[in-house]
């Protein structure tokens, strides 16, 4: 188990560092982030002043090697737009951006796990068979498109939740959140709605492929003619069964909520990471973009890690070791 | 966008479905609301709250850190520059009361009396001399405000009166020392980081800090002691919504009162809808064509067959040919839907300098032929286009209509839009030895002075690195009786003089069609009913200057 982490630990790293190197000589070939920062009434002499304030007069090399050794510090280089660490800027919006991706994934579960279960169930009903067609459109529409439709619909003629933005936010144990107010839910509801959509889909189509397959199964025969009760049925036999697959998939979209969440925030003005690295992609402020980046293969590799060892835990007939091979 | 505006304005489907009951009620709310004098709408809250939705983001609270319009836009509710502009961008008194020209190299500048900083202390000529040492000295700053104080030495003569020198006469002072605010001595030693909590962000302004989240919103409170009398809003709130269709939902849905940067697909919903009011004034902005004049062959022109040719935009009558193919008012009223006015020049007549002898070019594509007959290519060229893809309001729409226009008149055009990112570096620097890439360019040009010396030295003075000059000058135009002209404008106190030399000079570039001026966009703002906002030819958006109407 240990061996298995610590190897883990390592590709991690590789992965990091890789991508480290890729983006930051990739950002600076697109462009000079210069012109994106200053004032265009500057005169070349200003101009100048601004890169060698902020480092850019040296070679790329040079600024490599500064970045390089300013990470084994810990230090991952300050935003050129906003003068912050870096680390600091994208930890300020990370909780925004985790409550957002967590809401997202409990829709998922709660909204979409109920409508797959029915839906295998009776798959021959008109009910179920809407419930595919819809899952087919929350599939394919895409993400920006339906988050407008949102705001028209429930902000703009309805009038019951705000269009865009984040409610009153309080200190939970040092983490700001505001989903401790019923403020906060109006605020969170739509882009929560709106990004946990297309993983809806997926969990209707997983619960009612897993559901039509385990009700075939021996056990649920058997515990038919024992004369359970159909609620029994589904809600112990059925259902813990049906639940492994979809565990593991969600824990591993958890990671894409998070990462991709770009579209959602800015629809909804909602202040994430995602919105965060959107600016910085835009103003080519590649200390931004390269921690950014580096922070989601983080992400990545822990909630994988955490999936695999939760995998073994749930499957005793997976040994970790295994994925040597 | 278009649909969108069009789903939400006017009658409503739903609303009307609820029947009578429902529309009593509503009814009923708006009645109670007018009466309290508050903006109605589900999400309005406490009584005295100003929402505004902001199209860009401010970096930085710290009134000296980052030079461009969104943080000036929100530092200047706060901190005061000693002249202030009004909103055509003509110069007025701020925290300088008045000011003189002591010697051509001298300025007397005397400040207000019994102004208070927010920390409730008395602002003195020690904060000025404190602002001239800071502002230009900020770590990290991407963008310096270095080139509005340098060359200026600052004397203390009383506590409300100040001498600030320069080695050359030097007329742009009043302008320079409206670009920047005002911060106490108190707060010497304070970082930028602390500019964004309450510790250091103390100015004298009408509003001070209430909080600052970075990305999010800034919310400003009521200065009560402002020395120009008490502030209108107890409370202001500044968000950044940048996507279009997001600020213009989040006004229709009352999330917010007042947004700037309408989206011109939106305007004309807007404006027929009699909840929401808009309000509009001509920019200090010039969209141009600049045109490769340094190159004998330039990288993206070839022949009528696609061979090597000279540089035509080397000869003026294939500039002005550009130039009369191209049907301003169209572009006006198709492409900006009515949000903008054609362009003779690089500032509209109502700025200081603009000439009042020049008219729009004509629209005259059977001139364009006869001139390019006339330069020996009756059969045209080959040309690409270049330019920024979402810097400028429908940029990527004028550059296709413009290659088109050109297309018309018999030069083959081709159009490449970037990034901006992308274009600004690649069209400054991109060619060999950093000179610029592109052979044509559409592009703007903000005049944050308000005059038309601003323009004229970027744009038209022949590039020079070392002593500032022509440095977005990317076609490289170069003629030396308009620099003559620009260097005597630069240098004259006397306005009247200051203002023909300019004049001249602008007339000088039609003249050569040096840089082809196609139009000046609209700045406009929407708000809700019962709100007047002053528009401003610089994009600011403040709430001192947001009333209520009747």
């Amino acid at each position: 188990m240990l061996a298995f982490i610590l190897r883990r630990l390592g590709q991690a790293l590789l992965v990091i560092g890789a991508m480290v190197v890729i983006v930051f000589f990739g950002v600076n070939v697109i462009g000079d982030p210069v012109w994106m920062l200053i004032s265009p009434e500057m005169d070349q002499n200003a101009i100048e002043a601004t890169k060698v304030a902020l480092g850019l007069d040296k070679s790329i090399w040079e600024q490599f090697l500064y970045f390089i050794w300013g990470a084994a510090q810990g230090d991952m280089g300050r935003s050129f737009v906003h003068g912050e660490p870096a680390i600091k800027l994208i930890l300020s919006r990370m909780p925004a951006t985790m409550e957002l991706a967590l809401v997202a994934l409990l829709m998922a579960v709660f909204i979409g796990l109920p409508l797959g279960v029915y839906a295998g169930l009776k798959p021959d009903s008109r009910i179920s068979k809407s419930i595919m067609a819809i899952s087919i459109l929350g599939f394919s529409l895409p993400t920006f498109w339906v988050g407008l439709m949102l705001i028209m619909f429930f902000s703009v003629m309805l009038g019951w939740l705000p269009a865009t933005g984040r409610g009153d936010v309080v200190r939970v144990f040092g983490i700001e959140t505001s989903l401790f107010s019923w403020n906060g839910w109006t605020y969170i509801a739509l882009p929560a709605l709106n990004l946990a959509l297309l993983k809806i889909s997926l969990v209707i189509r997983l619960a009612r492929a897993g559901v039509r397959e385990a009700a075939l199964m021996d056990y649920v025969k058997f515990a038919r003619a024992k004369g359970l009760s159909q609620t029994r049925i589904v809600g112990v036999h059925i259902l813990k069964n049906i639940m492994i697959p979809i565990v593991t998939v969600l824990g591993l979209e958890f990671g894409s909520l998070v990462a991709f969440s770009v579209v959602t925030e800015t629809i909804f003005a909602w202040p994430g990471m995602g919105k965060l690295l959107l600016e910085a992609i835009q103003r080519l402020d590649r200390p931004v973009i390269v921690a950014y980046v580096m922070v989601v293969v983080v992400l990545f590799v822990a909630i994988n890690l955490v999936v695999d060892v939760m995998y073994s835990i749930l499957d005793p007939r997976v040994r970790l070791t295994e994925a040597r091979a | 966008m278009a649909f969108l505006a069009a789903k939400c304005g006017g009658q409503n489907p739903t609303r009307m479905a609820k029947g009578v009951h429902m529309m009593l009620t509503r009814r009923t709310l708006l009645a109670a609301s007018a009466l309290l004098g508050t903006p109605s709408g589900t999400f309005a809250q406490s009584a005295g709250e100003l929402k505004i939705g902001l199209a860009f983001e401010p970096s930085s609270f710290d009134p000296h850190f980052h030079n461009t319009t969104p943080n000036k836009s929100l530092a200047r509710s706060v901190f005061e520059p000693l002249v202030f502009q009004d909103e055509r961008q003509q110069v007025m008194p701020g925290l300088a009361t008045k000011w003189r020209v002591v010697d051509p190299l001298t300025w007397e500048f005397t400040l207000r009396p019994d102004v208070r900083w927010h920390d409730g202390t008395t602002f003195t000529s020690d904060d000025v001399l404190f602002t001239f040492e800071r502002a230009p000295n900020v770590p990290r700053s991407p963008s310096s405000f270095a080139g509005f104080i340098a060359g200026k030495t600052v004397e203390k003569i009383d506590a409300l009166t100040i001498r600030i020198r320069t080695a050359r006469p030097y007329p742009q002072m009043p302008i320079d020392l409206s670009t920047f605010g005002i911060i106490p001595a108190s707060t010497r030693g304070a970082t930028s980081d602390d500019f964004n909590t309450s510790k250091a962000a103390i100015g004298t302004g009408p509003y001070r800090f209430g909080e600052f989240v970075r990305g999010d919103r800034a919310v400003l409170l009521r200065h009560d002691g402002y020395w120009g009398g008490m502030p209108l809003w107890p409370r202001v709130l500044m968000r950044v919504l940048r996507s279009d269709p997001t600020r213009v939902a989040s006004l229709l849905a009352g999330d917010v009162d007042v947004i700037e940067t309408v989206p011109t697909a939106d305007l004309a919903r807007l404006r027929a809808d009699s909840r929401f009011s808009v309000t509009s004034i001509i920019s200090n902005r010039v969209i141009y064509l600049a045109m490769d004049q340094f190159r004998d062959e330039s990288p993206f022109i070839k022949g009528p067959s696609g061979e090597a040719i000279r540089n035509p935009l080397k000869d003026v009558r294939v500039r002005k040919a550009l130039s009369h193919a191209i049907n301003r008012q169209a572009l006006v009223d198709r492409v900006m839907e009515g949000d903008g006015r054609a362009a003779s020049q690089f500032l509209d007549q109502s700025f200081f300098g603009a000439s009042g002898k020049l008219a729009v070019p004509a629209f005259d594509p059977a001139m364009s032929r006869r001139l390019l007959s006339e330069a020996g290519l009756p059969n045209g060229f080959r040309l690409k286009l270049h330019g920024p893809q979402g810097r400028y309001a429908n940029d990527t729409k004028l550059i296709e209509a413009i290659a088109q226009m050109f297309t018309r008149v018999g030069i083959q055009a081709e159009i490449e839009t970037l990034p901006p990112a992308i274009f600004f570096s690649r069209g400054s620097t991109g060619g060999p030895n950093g000179t610029p890439e592109f052979s044509m360019i559409m592009a703007g040009w903000g005049s944050a002075a308000g005059e038309m010396s601003d323009p004229l030295r970027n744009l038209a003075s022949t590039f020079d690195a070392g002593a500032g000059r022509g440095s977005s000058n990317r076609g490289r135009y170069a003629n030396a009786e308009v620099d003559r002209a620009i260097n005597e404008a630069l240098s004259t106190i006397d306005d009247a003089a200051r203002q023909a030399a300019l004049a001249g000079a602008m007339e000088r570039v039609v003249d050569d069609m040096g840089v082809i001026p196609i139009l000046y966009p609209l700045n406009t703002w929407a708000a809700r009913r019962r709100l007047g906002v002053t528009a401003r030819s610089d994009e600011y958006t403040l709430p001192f200057h947001i009333s209520r109407t009747a």
